[in-house]
């Protein structure tokens, strides 16, 4: 019961702020749009079970890429900007194809929704003492680590980049 | 009541913010706007896989999801930055404008 | 010494000291550089000696003559005495050996010496006109006979008082050594040509003698008529040696030899049936042959080369155009004869052409006014006397005029020269006159030699030109038309030989007197050869004296001797039963008769009346004319030939070349162009093309696809969209 009702908050907040991102003219209303939307994933990634995430979310997305984005707006003046047209003028092409890739996926979903009921028996066994935390640095650091590594090399390349590119002089 | 809440409702929920987000990166014309759209797109595939992690009992996906938040940070940054550098250079943040590989 | 084997010496001699000119002659006769020798002749000034004397008509100067005056003569080397000695002396020894030989033929019961030396072209097959293989081989042979002797013998002896007289006559002359070379040369020739056993050595000889004709009229080349002159005689020859080669070739084909003994055997073996009723091959063959005598003999119509051919120096006119070149026609014509004797109708056209000549040129010796044109026309007419003989069939008769011919012709030239030399270079008669006792001897020769050819009995021309007008009426072949041609002619030759006569010796003088001044006979070197010439014309036609006088066979060897050369001893005495004694007693004096009335008109005209000549030219002006106009035959060869043929050819051959050569040049040229346009069409339009419509084409193509390159992103990312559509479409479809 509590699920279904936090389900469908955090749902709201994440349709909400995504509608609300996508449809403001004002930059920075719509980056406040797009935190209360990542807060609401956040919710939804507790309500899975999945606390690290959670606490990933939060930390990295809200406090680093959307501070990051505000900074740039503010960076960037964009005064100009909110006073030009919003939407392209192709707009409802775009709606078009996407409410026909919508619809399609909404009828994958419907055919396969039996698909979707896995054993429960799999939670009785291996139910492990392991937090969730650990389960994930323990698979993190052994099964995947190679890709961890290679996401550390990518992250550094994205900074070395980015400095570049913000350079006023290289 | 409806039904319990299972994994059908998290991949409809995840789709519905990809087609949100699908659509913003479609149609705003301002660029920092096309960004944050990706980022919900990000998002959207980020629950997908939680959901599907919860439902198989496996943290696979959840170490997915965080790679894949690794990538939509570095892809942020160098985005924005890219962004910075085309408004010193054009002036312009609206993506109408900057058709410089217009054939 | 057996001459008789030595016979190829004859003619080496002269070619020997012919060859000693060419190596030596600049050494024994250096040539100093003398201002007037230089040109002798181009400009007639005061060396010549007659230095007003441009306003008159006369073309020929015999230009020898510059230094008589005495004041300028080029020093000559002591070594030039050689030369008047090695190439007179190389004929002498010519004539010995000739006189040796004849004299060995004679004891000879057979009067025939064929030697062949070695063969010069070697046998060649072919296939005769009636099929038979015939072998073609020209060897170099030599063969005396009776004809023949008489002829190296005439060549060689009076070849050797001319030479005598030219070293006289041309000492103060340049080129005194080429002169001599180009004369030695001559006499090799001319005795190659009348020892030759065959046709084609004959030939040899024959245009061999063309050539130092050619040389020896253009011996003072600075002048231009005299160059002229030269190439005349050459050309004109040129016409009849065509015919002779024909004629020989065509005898090939039928005869299949050219040996004399063979063509001869061949003739009178009877094969050949004689060809009375109209022309045969064997009439071609002799008509050929013909022509080219006429060529060489200056009968009508190639003789106008003959009174141009004076341009040459006297000696020269003397020996090639009087004695010996003009007569190798009648020679070939004559050892021919078996040829003619079988071609009646050829026989009457030599006849005719013969007499013809004799009395057209006749008449134009009438009227000249230069001494050596009157001799030239002179010759030519007495040539065609000649030719009259042998038409007639009497070939013995035509030979013993040319033997007698050559006498008082060398000597009448001669005493021209002569005369030329005393007047310092003056020939036009009308300044002449009243010569008589300035030089004597000149004039005591001419007179014998003028009386010899006007036929006077006693002297030789009266026996040869007598014998002709008989056979002319009497043979079978003569007619009496032909006698009368014969007859006027005669009465011609003397009218204009003593008008000759009494314009230069007789009467007053009408000499400029800077040349009387000078006048003087001649040197011993030149005087001599005339006295011994005068004997020959006096002597030489008791050889020949008719049956009718019967004075024994000594005085009628050279028919005789001749007889068996033309196998026609028969004939003859066939022929002498036909006509009474009294005809030919009667014809012998209507002969003398006109000759001399001839010489009385023209010692009345000349003499004591020279008024009348003059008063006849004005009133008879337009044939006055004519006659002295030589009948414009010259001017006729001009607009026909020179001007038709060579210009008038060259012209349509211009325009040939220019439209239809230089058409078709200028066409390919055009071709070219247009090719090269209607290439750059193609290029242009059909290869670009294709290279310019395959990228249009790719343009086209590409512009639906270009249209989606719209530079924004957004589009990009619409296609994304539009290709996971498509992926669904896929597996909603399957």
């Amino acid at each position: 019961m509590l699920d279904t009702v936090l389900f469908y908050i955090f749902a709201l907040l994440v349709l909400g702020g995504g509608i609300l991102t996508i449809t403001r003219r004002n930059a920075v209303h719509s980056a406040i749009s797009l935190i209360v939307s990542l807060l609401g994933v956040a919710g939804l990634y507790l309500t899975l079970s999945a606390e690290f995430l959670f606490a990933v979310q939060i930390v990295l997305y809200v406090g680093g890429i959307m501070v990051l984005f505000l900074f740039v707006i503010m960076l960037v003046n964009l005064d100009q900007a909110a006073k030009e047209r919003q939407f392209n003028r192709q707009w409802w092409v775009a709606l078009a194809a996407v409410l026909a890739v919508g619809g399609a996926i909404g009828y994958f979903l419907y055919r396969g929704k039996d698909a979707f009921h896995f054993a429960e028996a799999a939670a009785g066994q291996a139910a492990s003492v392991l937090g969730n935390t650990e389960q994930v640095a323990d698979s993190l650091f052994t099964e995947y680590l190679l890709p961890f590594e290679i996401a550390s090399v990518l992250l550094l390349v994205a900074v070395v980049g980015s400095v570049v590119m913000a350079k006023k002089r290289i | 009541m409806m039904h319990p809440v299972s994994t059908i409702h998290y991949l409809a929920l995840s789709a519905a913010l990809l087609l949100i987000g699908t659509v913003g990166v479609l149609t705003r014309r301002n660029v920092v706007i096309i960004l944050m759209s990706i980022e919900l797109i990000l998002n959207a595939v980020n629950i997908n896989l939680i959901a599907f992690s919860h439902a198989l009992k496996s943290v696979n996906g959840q170490v997915f999801a965080i790679f894949v938040i690794t990538d939509a940070v570095a892809e942020a940054a160098v985005g924005l930055g890219i962004l910075i550098a085309l408004f010193r250079n054009k002036e312009t943040v609206l993506a109408d404008e900057i058709d410089l590989l217009k054939w | 010494m057996d001459f008789l084997n030595l016979i190829w010496l004859i003619p080496l001699f002269p070619l020997a000291g012919a060859a000693s000119m060419l190596f030596f002659g600049k050494l024994l006769d250096p040539q100093p550089p003398s201002t007037v020798a230089v040109a002798p002749g181009v400009e007639p000034v005061y060396e010549h000696g007659h230095g007003g004397h441009h306003a008159h008509a006369h073309a020929t100067h015999d230009h020898g003559h510059s230094g008589h005056d005495g004041h300028e003569h080029h020093h000559s080397s002591p070594l030039k005495a050689l030369i008047k000695i090695i190439c007179p002396g190389m004929v002498l020894l010519s004539f010995l050996f000739s006189a040796g030989a004849v004299w060995q033929l004679s004891q000879q019961p057979e009067r025939v010496k064929q030697i062949v030396q070695f063969t010069w072209i070697a046998g060649l097959p072919f296939h005769m006109a009636n099929g038979h293989l015939a072998t073609f081989s020209i060897d170099w042979g030599f063969l005396l006979d009776p004809l023949s002797s008489v002829m190296i013998l005439v060549v060689t002896g009076i070849g050797f008082l001319i030479h005598v007289y030219a070293t006289g006559y041309m000492d103060h002359d340049t080129g005194f050594y080429r002169f001599f070379g180009y004369f030695n040369l001559f006499i090799f020739f001319m005795l190659m040509l009348v020892l030759a056993n065959n046709y084609g050595l004959l030939f040899v000889g024959w245009e061999g003698v063309g050539l130092c004709s050619y040389l020896l009229i253009g011996f003072y080349f600075h002048k231009k008529s005299a160059g002229d002159a030269g190439k005349k005689a050459f050309i004109v020859n040129r016409v009849g040696d065509a015919g002779f080669v024909l004629g020989m070739l065509l005898m090939l084909s039928v005869l299949g030899t050219l040996r004399f003994t063979s063509v001869n055997a061949l003739l009178r073996s009877g094969q050949f049936a004689p060809e009375t009723a109209g022309f045969g091959v064997l009439s071609a063959i002799a008509l050929l042959l013909f022509i080219g005598a006429t060529g060489k003999s200056a009968q009508f119509p190639l003789y106008v080369w003959l009174p141009d051919a004076m341009e040459g120096p006297t000696p020269v006119s003397a020996l090639i155009h009087a004695a010996t070149m003009v007569t190798a026609g009648v020679y070939m014509v004559a050892r021919s004869a078996a040829l003619f004797q079988l071609t009646p109708s050829t026989s009457t056209v030599v006849a005719t052409v013969g007499a013809f000549t004799a009395i057209l040129a006749a008449t134009i010796a009438l009227v000249q006014n230069d001494i050596k044109r009157v001799l030239a026309y002179s010759t030519v007419s007495q040539l065609g006397y000649m030719f009259l003989a042998l038409g007639v069939g009497a070939y013995w008769v035509a030979v013993f005029h040319l033997f007698t011919h050559a006498f008082f012709k060398a000597l009448l030239f001669l005493c021209s020269g002569s005369v030329i030399h005393a007047m310092g270079g003056e020939q036009d008669m009308r300044y002449m006159g009243g010569l008589k006792n300035k030089i004597p001897i000149t004039h005591w020769t001419m007179w014998i030699g003028s009386v010899a050819i006007a036929g006077i009995p006693g002297l030789a021309g009266f026996f040869s030109k007598d014998e002709i007008l008989w056979q002319a009426y009497s043979s079978p072949q003569g007619s009496k038309l032909l006698w009368a041609i014969g007859l006027a002619t005669a009465a011609m030759t003397a009218f204009y030989m003593w008008r000759l006569m009494n314009l230069t010796f007789y009467g007053k003088s009408r000499v400029q007197p800077e040349v009387a001044a000078h006048i003087h006979e001649s040197p011993a070197a030149m005087t001599a050869p005339l006295m011994l010439l005068g004997a020959g014309s006096v002597f030489a036609g008791w050889l020949g004296t008719p049956r009718l006088w019967n004075l024994g066979e000594n005085f009628h060897a050279f028919e005789t001797w001749l007889a068996p050369s033309f196998a026609s001893a028969a004939v003859e005495a066939a022929k002498e039963g036909e006509h009474a004694a009294s005809t030919e007693w009667i014809l012998m004096g209507f002969s003398v008769a006109i000759a001399i009335i001839g010489i009385a008109v023209a010692r009345w005209f000349y003499h004591h009346k020279p008024e009348i000549p003059d008063t006849l030219e004005t009133q008879l002006k337009p044939l006055h004319g004519l006659l002295y106009n030589k009948w414009y035959v010259d001017e006729i060869y001009d607009f026909l030939f020179v001007n038709g043929l060579g210009k008038g050819g060259g012209r349509v051959l211009g325009e040939f070349d220019r439209k239809i050569v230089d058409g078709g040049v200028n066409g390919a040229g055009w071709l070219t162009r247009a090719g090269a346009r209607a290439s750059m069409w193609w290029d242009t339009w059909i290869v670009d093309g294709a290279v310019r419509f395959s990228s249009f084409f790719i343009k086209m193509l590409s512009y639906p696809v270009c249209i989606l390159q719209t530079g924004r992103v957004q589009a990009y990312a619409f296609f994304v969209v539009i290709g996971a559509l498509a992926f669904f479409g896929y597996y909603l479809a399957h």
